[in-house]
């Protein structure tokens, strides 16, 4: 069957099955809406809590990313997956004791503050919408790369899916929807990259492939070929790397800080019926997170050896050592039409030059073999997309992998908007200025809110605030510098008080996002060139939310040291959440 | 005061857990790296493997490792949810 037909198909039948579900278990109360009446089984939040956390950005681009970054890519791996070790054993089991719906509320209640929680909805609405504007983007991107219509076109059709299950479905439909998106984009992502490690290795298990030998070679390691492959061409080596061990150490912790300080994420552990559910879940979270996330390196790494094998199959500086521009592989084809790869002939030789011309000390070197410049730019989103008609699977998975990339981007975007709708219904309106505000009506304003969420999500989408890894960097720095510390501090002190954990929310924000826009540029024009020297300890604006959440633990204790200590109710709700009866 | 030891063990646990958690992603994936990847086993550079594989599955280890340690605790201090409040 026709490719394009075949996506129409499988994409189609993935929305009729996730509208289906959100039919089926749509929100009849407000308990139901916020957090799906808090009777989600631990595997089943699990399951939903990996899709609601992986994106489109894990799903195409994380395995692209790692394959041009090498070791500096292991920030990621390392920092989105170890947040749930925080999450697991410092916030979740305790905020699901506390037993409401939000995490501002959490915060009101117990810094005894509506300034508070309104601080707290204030950050949680910063860092959700950059992260979903994020997201949107992605939503329209992959609609247009699979379906072929224009990214508005692609955005409206998400923006439609998603509306339905969400302010439909509430928590409750987006949770089973999840499960549903869980299963469709972890066997997309999996099944070309076991045809691709067998193709490559013959081993079929990615993780175990990264490790082994290049078949039919001798008997060096896969990835100490790819250093030698890569550092001929002028590369750093794959296995080392090039931003400095500090950067990536604030960066990792920064990412790890920030994913347990997301609202989205965190809400999701207050749908499980129990304490113990609570913890065990995000142990399921993190191990199905993990099946995608250990994944993503082995297929960057094979798709690394194999994309710079493809094009230079003979010998490094050999006129006939590069691959002939007439010769080039039908998917090569493919992706050119797309303009995800893109070859210029810079020395007229017919022949493709792929290598690192921003490498002064092999400029001499390249010159010798007569190349004038690196003539292919390469998309990192190609080592996802590409792998399917690479390895040569059957159409079927390259419809699937699309279903996958539209599955994680919708299932993202829904998570995110549903906490900023309870946000708003929830902490703003039944908590702060309409407090009579009865049940139907909360629920009501709770769809409201999310539909209105979406529209400003999809205009946000089509007019992107900057380049989007950018956008997520800064939701991250955001999530780490202002709710993290005080929700855990909220917790683990009895003494931090509303002043305290107002200041420290404050500096923590203001610090990084000042840091951020300084380097940036995010609405402004930046301040300074976003480069190592002015940095501050030779921090990227990446990693700066590190600093922030710092700042915000110091100045949250030492203003709750000079201010009256919280009132004996507070002591007794600290008490209360400490243990799960 | 069972509530307090009950506290105290659990804040033991969660030092112990974080220790471990450190350990394997910043310090055997970043402060320890190059040391580490002196030492190669079956095809991976330790360091790189606890960067790009390793950290992971400790991290998931670890997770179900404090849930069930927790588990006992609860029933050992007699707050378990399926016991009555003292």
């Amino acid at each position: 069957m026709e490719l394009q037909t075949l996506t129409y198909i499988v994409v189609g039948a993935s929305f009729a099955l996730y509208i289906g579900i959100a039919v089926a278990t749509r929100a009849s109360s407000t308990g139901e809406f916020y957090v799906a009446g808090g009777g989600v089984h631990p595997i089943a939040n699990g399951l939903a809590t990996a899709a609601d956390w992986m994106s489109a950005a894990s799903f195409i681009s994380m395995a692209g990313l790692i394959a041009f970054l090498g070791y500096d890519g292991s920030v990621y791996l390392m920092g989105w997956t170890g947040g749930y070790v925080l999450l697991a054993l410092l916030l979740a089991p305790y905020l699901r004791k506390f037993g409401k719906f939000t995490v501002p509320e959490f915060i009101g209640d117990r810094y005894e503050s509506q300034a508070a929680r309104i601080v707290a909805v204030v950050c949680l609405i910063l860092i959700s919408f950059t992260y979903v504007a994020g997201q949107m983007r992605g939503v329209g991107i992959v609609f247009s790369r699979f379906l072929n219509v224009d990214i508005t076109t692609g955005l409206v059709i998400g923006m439609a899916i998603v509306f339905v299950y969400a302010v439909l479905g509430g928590m409750k439909g987006i949770t089973y929807t999840q499960v549903a998106q869980y299963c469709v984009l972890i066997f997309a992502y999996t099944v070309p990259a076991v045809f691709i490690s067998l193709q490559v290795t013959g081993v079929p298990i990615p993780q175990l492939a990264m490790a082994s030998t290049v078949e039919g070679t001798d008997g060096i390691p896969l990835l100490m070929r790819l250093d030698q492959v890569v550092t001929a061409l002028g590369f750093s080596p794959y296995t080392a790397g090039t931003k400095s061990r500090i950067d990536i150490f604030f960066i990792t912790m920064a990412l790890m800080i920030g994913t347990a300080g997301l609202p989205h994420v965190i809400v999701r552990f207050f749908t499980v019926p129990k304490v113990r559910d609570a913890r065990m879940s995000a142990g399921w979270a993190l191990l199905f997170i993990a099946l995608l996330y250990t994944t993503a390196p082995a297929v960057g790494a094979l798709a690394r050896l194999n994309l710079t094998n493809t094009i230079q199959p003979g010998p490094v500086g050999s006129a006939e050592g590069n691959l002939a521009y007439g010769e080039r592989p039908d998917w090569f084809r493919t992706w050119e039409d797309t303009g995800l790869l893109q070859f210029e002939d810079k020395n007229g030789d017919g022949r493709i030059q792929y290598y690192n011309d921003a490498n002064s000390a092999f400029t001499k070197t390249a010159d010798e073999y007569g190349w004038a410049g690196n003539e292919l730019s390469v998309d990192r989103d190609i080592i996802v997309l590409a792998n399917p008609e690479i390895a040569g699977l059957p159409n079927w998975v390259i419809a699937l992998v699309a279903a996958g990339g539209i599955a994680a981007a919708l299932s993202t975007a829904a998570g995110l908007l549903l906490v900023i709708s309870a946000a708003v219904s929830h902490d703003l309106l039944k908590g702060i200025f309409a407090r009579e505000i009865s049940e139907k009506n909360e629920l009501m304003a709770g769809r409201m809110s999310a539909a209105f969420a979406i529209l400003c999500a999809g205009y946000l989408g089509y007019n992107p605030p900057g380049f989007v890894a950018e956008v997520v960097a800064l939701a991250f720095g955001l999530a780490a510098a202002s709710l993290f510390p005080v929700t855990l501090l909220g917790i683990f002190s009895l003494r931090v008080n509303k002043y305290g954990a107002i200041a420290g929310m404050l500096t923590g924000l203001l610090f990084t996002l000042g840091y951020i826009v300084w380097f940036k540029g995010i609405f402004f024009e930046s301040m300074a060139a976003n480069v190592a020297d002015n940095w501050l300890f030779g921090i990227s604006p990446e990693g700066i939310g590190t600093v922030g959440a710092g700042l915000n633990f110091v100045v949250a204790l030492g203003v709750s040291a000079l201010t009256p200590p919280p009132s004996q109710e507070v002591r007794n709700l600290v008490e209360r959440i400490r243990v799960p009866n | 005061m069972s509530k307090r030891t009950y506290w105290q063990d659990n804040l033991r646990l969660v030092a112990f857990c974080l220790a471990i958690w450190f350990l394997v992603s910043f310090g055997f994936g970043i402060i320890g790296l190059d040391w580490l990847n002196q030492i190669q086993i079956g095809g991976f550079q330790l360091g790189f493997f606890f960067a790009q594989q390793g950290s992971i599955y400790v991290f998931v280890a670890l997770i179900f490792f404090y849930a069930r340690r927790m588990a006992a605790l609860d029933r050992k201090h007699g707050v378990n949810e399926e016991q009555a409040r003292e």
